[in-house]
């Protein structure tokens, strides 16, 4: 396993820098503000001055309107609520069979070598290539982008699970040995504290993934959410509610980034990565 | 002795999945699940034939097109936009969106676009592909040590020197773990972009399989995903062992001290 990346996604919560927001940050995000203005204005031209057709690529103006338009609608937040129900229950289900797994294989030197092999092979596989599978035992029901869901997102919590488990400080192991601790405890306070930051950054990685799947698995299944609606819109040529659903799914991205960042800070607020200010 | 151990541990547990798989199999025929012997067969049969050549390589072509195309693209684009501060403060907000954009749904927008060509699929590939590598270069470029930086200004290695000796050996860790990223994306992708708007290549036979009842094709088509994706991630593996030779070396060091 020495074979990984040390770096891969950002692995180990010590790669994340934390760069300290200084005076400056007013100019900066007024940068950003113009950034994004800048683009909805290049958007819209392109559009308006027919660049692109306005068939094929509506002005941002339109797009943006039914946006607002679809945040009034109740079928647009039911579907949304569908995108997310799979995300979530996706994302749980994966979370808890690879902490469950991952701290069985980790703790054991022998289990760790015999799976190696077969992890290593079978988290490459793309999990579309299961999307047949998935329309044959579940149809277009919410069990198919679960398939897809848990498959993408349990390796990517394993691997860092597995990480964490060997991360191990022997010293520390040791000693909580010497002074009685079982193995539950152990697992509790010296295990667990270690494998944590590693979770968390497998839990975020596999939040976007999760996404990406669910997103897929609508749009290519069928199964209900955001995605099937944003094929429904193409085939039905409601182009400009097509890039809305686009955009909403771009916010929803977003969102979810900032919440699983946020769920990291909170549940690793005593660790040196996010105190800052406490020199290691 | 210690290379049978080695075999073992390597070998051990998927023998056994497989054993299990094909006892599993045995007495009741199973619609859904074929046994070993069919799959292995119908393998052979559905794929080194006319297939290979109509269908598996124009995907792999696309794929490594997209990918490469995808990598140049974020690398170039990074450098510039991590090296100048204005640009990367006027960009970056709208790029963070741009990669929180789920990929697959690129798809039908570049359908609508471009059309069912050749081009969209590997330009879906691209869009997908850039943003990792993109970000990850900036980040890296951005976290370049400022001591490094300024001795090779004071030495006056500027330019097209200073990216080559300077700033991409010190993103180079940070690019790679982007990379690894998207080369998963990029057979994603692929596939999607196959099945949803194609009439040919890897996606769109599995689909075609499925949609028939083709069970063992099937699987046969999602066991050759599985070894593109483990062959993609091998190959990746040695290039990043290679090129990150220095970094391993480097962290090991610090590691032992």
């Amino acid at each position: 396993m020495s074979s990984q990346a040390p770096t891969a996604g950002g692995a180990g919560p010590s790669a994340e820098r934390h760069h300290r927001r200084v005076r400056k940050a007013p100019t900066k995000q007024l940068l950003g503000v113009a950034g994004i203005l800048g683009f909805l204005v290049t958007w819209e031209l392109i559009s308006r001055l027919g660049i692109i057709d306005e068939r094929y690529l509506p002005p941002a103006s339109e797009v943006i309107a039914a946006l607002v338009a679809d945040f009034g609608l109740t079928a647009f937040w039911v579907s949304v609520g569908e995108t997310m129900k799979a995300w979530f229950l996706g994302l749980l289900i994966a979370v808890v069979a690879a902490v469950l797994l991952g701290f069985i294989i980790g703790s054991s030197n022998f289990l760790r070598k015999a799976t190696n092999s077969t992890v290593e092979f079978l988290r490459p596989i793309p999990s579309v290539a299961l999307i047949p599978l998935a329309v044959l035992l579940f149809g277009v029901k919410i069990e198919s982008s679960l398939l897809l869901i848990v498959y993408a997102s349990f390796w990517q919590v394993l691997i860092q699970v597995l990480y964490g488990v060997a991360d191990v400080d022997m010293v520390a192991n040791n000693t909580a040995k010497t002074y009685g601790l079982g193995r539950m405890a152990r697992i509790r306070y010296v295990v667990f504290p270690t494998a944590l930051p590693y979770l968390m950054t497998g839990v975020r990685l596999a939040g976007a993934v999760a996404l990406v799947l669910a997103i897929t698995a609508e749009l290519v299944i069928g199964s209900p959410g955001l995605g099937r609606e944003i094929a429904l819109a193409q085939s039905g040529g409601a182009i400009s509610g097509m890039y809305a659903l686009v955009l909403a799914t771009g916010l929803i991205g977003v969102v979810i980034n900032m919440l699983m960042r946020f769920i990291e800070k909170k549940t690793l607020a005593w660790h040196s990565s996010v105190r800052s200010e406490v020199v290691v | 002795m210690k290379v049978l151990k080695t075999l073992g541990y390597l070998l051990g547990l998927p023998v056994l999945l497989i054993l299990l798989w094909w006892s599993s199999t045995l007495g009741a025929v199973n619609f859904f699940v074929p046994t070993p012997a069919t799959l292995v067969s119908k393998f052979g049969e559905v794929w080194f034939g006319e297939r290979f050549f109509t269908d598996v390589l124009p995907s792999i072509g696309r794929l490594l097109v997209g990918v490469v195309a995808a990598i140049v693209i974020g690398v170039v684009g990074g450098v510039l936009i991590g090296s100048i501060k204005w640009l990367r403060a006027l960009l970056e907000p709208t790029l963070e969106f741009f990669r929180a954009i789920p990929p697959p749904v690129l798809v039908p927008v570049l359908m609508l676009l471009m059309g069912i060509t050749d081009s969209m699929k590997v330009v879906v590939i691209i869009s997908g592909c850039v943003w990792p590598v993109l970000l990850n270069t900036i980040e890296g470029v951005r976290a370049v040590d400022p001591v490094l930086s300024d001795s090779s200004h004071t030495y006056g290695i500027d330019g097209w020197a200073r990216v080559r000796y300077l700033v991409l050996p010190s993103a180079s860790p940070q690019i790679m773990a982007g990379v690894r990223q998207s080369m998963s994306l990029g057979l994603i992708l692929m596939v999607i972009s196959e099945m949803f708007a194609s009439s040919a290549g890897l996606g769109f036979t599995i689909v075609q399989f499925q949609r028939s009842f083709a069970i063992p094709e099937m699987w046969s088509g999602i066991v050759v995903l599985g070894l593109l994706g483990v062959g993609m991630s091998f190959i990746f593996q040695w290039a990043e062992r290679n090129i990150l030779r220095w970094y391993h070396g480097q962290k090991e060091v610090e590691n032992a001290a």
